[in-house]
């Protein structure tokens, strides 16, 4: 069985950026897997710009953010072996994988990094009442059939779910010459950015229904058209509201589900609700010498911050094999979601490996305006970080002194989130 | 005053623009929603991102975009101008397909090697 120091799985931006920190903290063989036949993963058909503004300080396109990593780890000794899909991930990491080339095989790494990205959520999972007429799309899909294979989708298109890929694509289907009739959300709020409902929607006079959703797709062969009607605080269509959009094209922007049947099978602990593995501060999974990044952990809206999160991961994998007695056993701060918070990454922090601070991520449950987010430990108030805005579509990162984490009563803090206090 | 959400990074700052005052920007997280503010009310522009056709590729498009923001009213002439355009591979990132595109001086690149 071939040996390798470092594994990683998936070629996307977190991938590349693993392997590329991995070569940099002194791992000696590194493999890359990937399924597709070229790196880059979803970035190659975000053709849009808006990458790297964190990272490289200048806006790029998805495929100019992946080309400047792909670059990167060709000047390393890492070896890219494509279109090779993994199979399974054993406790003890043993990686099988199948390619047309060698067949299927087993190679054992020193270290797993896990980055094998999201997929879309489809049409059955949430389930839309009506015939099932062609011209129903994931927005991801219609994404890559435009961007990359050169097909136009339909002409006439209504988009469900306001999410970023929702929002890309009803301004890329209108310069291509569709006319786009609505994009309809479920939800009183969009979950994409505020920078693509001005420059997709808005830009293109585009309208946003809020709080509303399709409740019947029409059509025998192909899609004739929606009805779309107004929700109800709970979420149900309320009656009366019903109106009829005429289409051929329906895209579906619902969200996406970390990837992780690998992890599953390898018997990683889940977070129920972030989807992806549990992990501590460096990344690792619940099991020793795996590690996890990029939206197979939880889904990002920038990449920047799967390039920064994957980076971490690169360099303690590299650092896990280079040990020849792993450390262990070290106490582990919980981070817990308080109120308005709805789940962090990481989800645990042994205040032993960090330097002075320690980078958490989450979501909000709602959108708010002039706010606080809070960390707090044993009903004291550690700190608290002020916000003019915060959604549920964008993503928050504080940052926790390592003093607190040592100090944690109880072994945990909580992250909650609240309107700020008038003064 | 002008309410408008800054799109220069994905911050997206929520900006207040005072015509009466000069475009005056308040709200703006850093010089460039300043910036953004006021134009945006007087000459709007925008990054126009999009694919053309390449033989000879992976794939049968390649993604370009124009290096800086062209005016808004622009856009679909623009893409009228990509639909004649044929590469062949290889090309690289960078590569100039269309110079001083619709004399605004920016310049259509490609923005994956193929
Ligand atoms: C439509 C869209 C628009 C976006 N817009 C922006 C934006 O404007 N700005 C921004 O900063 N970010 C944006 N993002 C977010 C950013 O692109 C993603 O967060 C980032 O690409 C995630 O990287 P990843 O490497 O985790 O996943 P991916 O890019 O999905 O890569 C995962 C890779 O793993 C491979 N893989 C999976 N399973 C296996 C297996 N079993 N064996 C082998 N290989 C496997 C896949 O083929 C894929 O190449 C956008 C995302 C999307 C989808
Ligand atoms: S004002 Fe600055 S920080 Fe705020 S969205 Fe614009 S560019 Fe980003």
């Amino acid at each position: 069985m071939k040996q390798y120091d470092v594994v990683v799985i998936g070629a996307g931006p977190a991938g590349l950026a693993a392997a590329c920190e991995a070569y940099q903290n002194g791992a000696g063989k590194i493999l890359v897997v990937e399924r597709d036949k070229e790196p880059g993963g979803i970035l190659n058909q975000c053709i849009h710009n808006g990458f790297g503004l964190h990272y490289f300080k200048e806006e790029l396109t998805g495929p100019e953010y992946a080309g400047r990593f792909i670059e990167m780890l060709n000047n390393t000794n890492a070896e890219l072996m494509l279109d090779t899909m993994v199979l399974a991930v054993t406790e003890d990491r043993k990686i099988s994988m199948i390619n047309p080339r060698d067949g299927y095989f087993t190679v054992q790494a020193g270290a797993v990094v896990l980055a094998m990205g999201c997929r879309e959520r489809t049409r059955g999972a949430i389930g839309i009442p009506g015939t099932r007429p062609a011209g129903v799309f994931t927005a991801g899909a219609a994404q890559r059939y435009v961007n990359i294979e050169g097909y136009m989708v339909g002409k006439k298109v209504v988009i469900l779910g306001s999410g970023d890929i929702g929002l890309i694509m009803a301004r890329r289907m209108t310069l291509e010459g569709a006319k786009v009739a609505a994009c309809v959300e479920l939800m009183p709020y969009s979950n994409g950015l505020n920078r693509n409902i001005v420059q997709c929607l808005n830009d293109y006079g585009i309208p946003l229904y809020l709080s509303h959703t399709i409740t019947e797709i029409r059509g025998k062969r192909r899609v004739e058209g929606v009805v779309v009607s107004r929700v109800d605080g709970g979420g149900k269509p309320v009656p009366g509201t019903e109106r009829f959009f005429d289409c051929d094209t329906v895209l579906l922007s619902v969200g996406l589900i970390p990837e992780n049947e690998l992890s599953r099978s390898a018997g990683i602990a889940l977070d129920p609700r972030t989807k992806g593995p549990v992990v501590y501060e460096n990344m690792e999974t619940s099991i020793p010498g795996i590690f996890a990044s990029g939206n197979v952990v939880h889904v990002h809206d920038l990449v920047d911050f799967v390039t920064a999160e994957s980076q971490r991961a690169g360099a303690a994998a590299a650092d896990f094999c280079r040990r020849k007695e792993q450390p262990g056993g070290e106490p582990a701060v919980a981070i817990e979601s308080g109120e308005n918070v709805g789940c962090t990454v990481p989800q645990h922090i042994r205040p032993d490996r960090i330097d002075q601070y320690a980078e958490v991520f989450f979501r909000v449950g709602r959108v708010f305006s002039n706010s606080e987010i809070e960390v707090a430990s044993g009903g004291r108030v550690l700190s608290v970080f002020k916000r003019e805005h915060m959604a549920p579509g964008e993503m928050e990162r504080i940052v926790i002194p390592k003093k607190f984490l040592e100090n944690a009563s109880g072994g945990a803090v909580t992250v909650s989130a609240k309107e700020a206090k008038e003064n | 005053m002008t309410h408008l959400i800054c799109i220069i990074c994905p911050k997206g700052c929520h900006l207040n623009v005072d015509e009466q005052n000069g475009y005056a920007v308040t709200g703006n997280g850093c010089p460039r929603g300043a910036e953004y503010g006021k134009k945006e009310l007087t000459n709007p522009t925008r990054v126009l991102t999009s694919t053309v056709k390449i033989k000879g590729g992976l794939h049968r498009r390649c993604p370009v975009k124009t290096d800086r923001a062209i005016p808004k009213g622009l856009m679909f002439d623009a893409m009228k101008l990509l639909n004649g355009v044929e590469l062949s591979a290889p090309v690289r990132r960078g590569d100039v397909v269309l110079a001083d595109l619709l004399g605004t001086g920016a310049n259509l690149v490609v923005t994956k090697s193929m």
